[in-house]
């Protein structure tokens, strides 16, 4: 079985995000790490390999993103894939949901894996849809937030959580599911991994390598447009302390309780 | 092409609450239009016509009705895939729920259609809809414009209010659907089991609710001992719920319960919008966090950057001390 994790490059999470107003799209200057969403896709793909209810073959780290986001990638590989790819072309920036999706879709094609594993969701964009988008271009069935995957008989049995409760849902291979963050606990990766992880193949792939049609992808493919940022809806801001003397900090609490009748 | 279509979810025989706020809305923004708004269900049996008819008070005249398996996405994607081709609706419009994502998504790769989520409020102008959407973490709201059609736009949970506009009986057409191979790929084996004690926390006055920052199930003794002293309830997060530290019933947030008690006291939650989308109309909110930039802190009306292990027995001993006095 092979496993392609789709994994992404997102501003790292001390870095204030921002839009940038001018091209209206996120500013993307300053630090960036792996999508923390997605350490759980990889630590997911780990398990379903070591846990032996399947032969998995390889597990391929698979991004779409600018130079950097090489970066991520050897970030998944040092947290276990054993190589990876990279799409990236100037005629994808700016790409929306549909257009990513669809560009995502393309260079799966070209890997045909049996599985496809997703984080729950971007740390940037927080669309928690790209998983959903990629699998019907593929043809293949889907879920998402999936917090239990079981291979049993060559079939995954899943549950998460939706609007009723718990479901368990049985979903026949080739299939992508993209998992919540507590499917697992992934795991830190060793010192060798790391120095290790540039040693491994990674293949850079543009548009055209992967059969992309310019005219779905990037700005002019995209199928929305931002038309203005404005700030959220102005809210008095809160009361804040900072617990220094706990007695103090309780006490204060308890007053402010206290005032608003709900000591009563 | 013109028109709204609006997916209507429904279990054991009732919509969804936030579905029919969807329907309301959609019904509306088709008014502003000055086109029609219709909705679509997915499932079995229990989609009476009179279950269907009922959506007109809604303000829809009409409900498409089709026969596929209930509570997964793609069936309904090759359903509402089929209406709108056959019938050229503008938009598609989704409540707040995570089918709802899912179906959106794959409605955009079907038809290579704009989509927007989280969105929560929706404007007509100019003959189209314009969705808003916070982003990054609802530091900023952007107006997003749909190029070309479809549109699919997937509301924030209670982003829509139902209304009742005085509608007759929608009118019920039944349609036939051929699933696309790969939705027949997936089968519900169980659904909407509900895990953990039954626990009533939509009547309560005073929540304490508990997230992962108390480290472990025991923590929640702590949030435990402060509802009763307080006179409350306990209530919790996904992650924790997920983690098995403490019943579904409790939970809150999107794929949870919506609550709006007089006090809604988190500890060590860190406020994900998911989160806030169930909470977020309480009177009064205090948040007691370690961590100075979590996102609790921008919606609480009282923020304690502390250890809760630090604060919690203390306060508990304090509240008690109190009311005992
Ligand atoms: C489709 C979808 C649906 C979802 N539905 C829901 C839902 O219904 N409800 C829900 O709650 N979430 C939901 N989520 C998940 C949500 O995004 C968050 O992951 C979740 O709410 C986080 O829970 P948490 O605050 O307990 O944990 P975390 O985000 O891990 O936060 C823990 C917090 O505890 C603080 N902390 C740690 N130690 C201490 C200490 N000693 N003292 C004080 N503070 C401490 C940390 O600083 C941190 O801020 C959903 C997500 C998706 C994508
Ligand atoms: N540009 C990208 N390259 C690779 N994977 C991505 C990309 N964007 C999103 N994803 C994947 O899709 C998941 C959901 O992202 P989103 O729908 O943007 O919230 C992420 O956790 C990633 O696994």
């Amino acid at each position: 079985m092979k496993i392609c994790v789709l994994v992404k490059e997102v501003p790292d999470a001390a870095v204030e995000k921002r839009m940038d107003p001018s091209t209206k799209r996120l500013d993307r200057s300053g630090e960036k790490n792996l999508n923390p969403f997605d350490t759980h896709a990889i630590e997911a793909a780990m398990q379903i390999k070591e846990g032996g209810a399947v032969d998995v073959d390889e597990i391929v780290a698979v991004t779409m993103g600018p130079e950097s986001a090489v970066r991520a990638l050897h970030k998944a590989v040092s947290l276990g894939a054993d190589r990876s790819v990279h799409l990236t072309d100037p005629a994808l920036a700016g790409s929306d949901v549909c257009a990513t999706g669809y560009a995502l879709a393309q260079v799966l094609k070209a890997e045909s894996p049996d599985l496809v594993l997703l984080g729950q969701q971007s740390d940037d964009g927080e669309c928690y849809t790209v998983g959903a988008v990629v699998a019907d271009h593929l043809q293949m069935p889907s879920l998402t937030q999936v917090i239990k995957i079981d291979v049993q008989d060559g079939k995954l049995r899943c549950e998460r959580q939706a609007e009723y409760g718990y479901d368990t849902v049985e979903v026949e291979l080739p299939a992508v599911i993209s998992v919540g963050d507590a499917i697992n606990e992934p795991r830190y990766p060793s010192l060798k991994a790391i120095m290790g992880a540039k040693k491994k193949p990674l293949d850079t792939k543009s548009a055209a390598d992967v059969g992309i049609d310019p005219s779905r992808v990037g700005e002019q493919g995209s199928r929305t447009a931002v038309l203005a940022i404005n700030p959220p809806p102005a809210k008095e801001p809160g009361e804040i302390i900072e617990d220094e003397d706990t007695d103090e900090t309780v006490q204060k609490i308890v007053s402010w309780l206290e005032e608003r009748k709900l000591l009563a | 092409m013109s028109g709204i279509l609006v997916y209507a979810l429904h279990y054991q025989g009732e919509f969804n609450k936030n579905s029919l706020g969807a329907v309301s809305q959609g019904a509306k923004l088709a008014r502003e239009l000055g086109q029609d708004a219709a909705a679509v269900v997915v499932g079995g049996d229990d989609l009476t016509d009179e279950l269907c008819a009922s959506l007109g008070k809604y303000g829809v005249s009409k409900v498409y009705r089709a026969k596929a398996p209930e509570g997964l996405a793609q069936p309904v994607v090759d359903v509402m895939a089929k209406v709108i081709r056959d019938n050229g609706y503008s938009y598609a419009l989704f409540g707040g729920g995570l089918l709802g994502f899912e179906i959106g998504a794959g409605l955009t790769a079907r038809l290579g259609a704009g989509v927007t989520m989280e969105v929560t409020a929706i404007k007509a102008q100019d003959g189209k809809l314009v969705a808003e959407r916070p982003i990054l973490q609802d530091s900023a709201v952007v107006d997003v414009d749909y190029v070309g059609e479809p549109g699919i736009v997937i509301g924030r949970l209670n982003a829509f209010e139902i209304e009742e506009s005085g509608g007759g009986p929608a009118q019920v057409e039944d349609v036939d659907v051929q699933l696309s191979e790969w939705s027949t790929k997936a089968k519900m084996v169980q659904r909407g089991e509900q895990r953990g004690a039954d626990v009533n926390i939509e009547d309560a006055d005073i929540l304490v609710a508990g997230g992962r920052g108390l480290g472990k199930a025991e923590g929640f003794r702590m949030c435990e001992e402060l509802a009763e002293a307080l006179g409350g309830a306990v209530a919790a997060t996904r992650a924790v719920v997920d983690a098995g530290w403490y019943p579904y019933a409790a939970q809150i947030g999107q794929t949870g319960k919506t609550v709006a008690p007089k006090l809604y006291l988190a500890a060590g939650i860190s406020g994900a919008i998911q989160h806030k989308v169930g909470m977020q109309n309480s009177e009064n909110i205090v948040a007691i966090n370690k961590d100075p930039n979590a996102p609790i802190f921008e919606f609480s009306d009282l923020g304690i950057v502390g250890d809760l292990n630090k604060i919690l027995p203390k306060l508990i001993e304090a509240v008690k001390a109190k009311k005992g006095g």
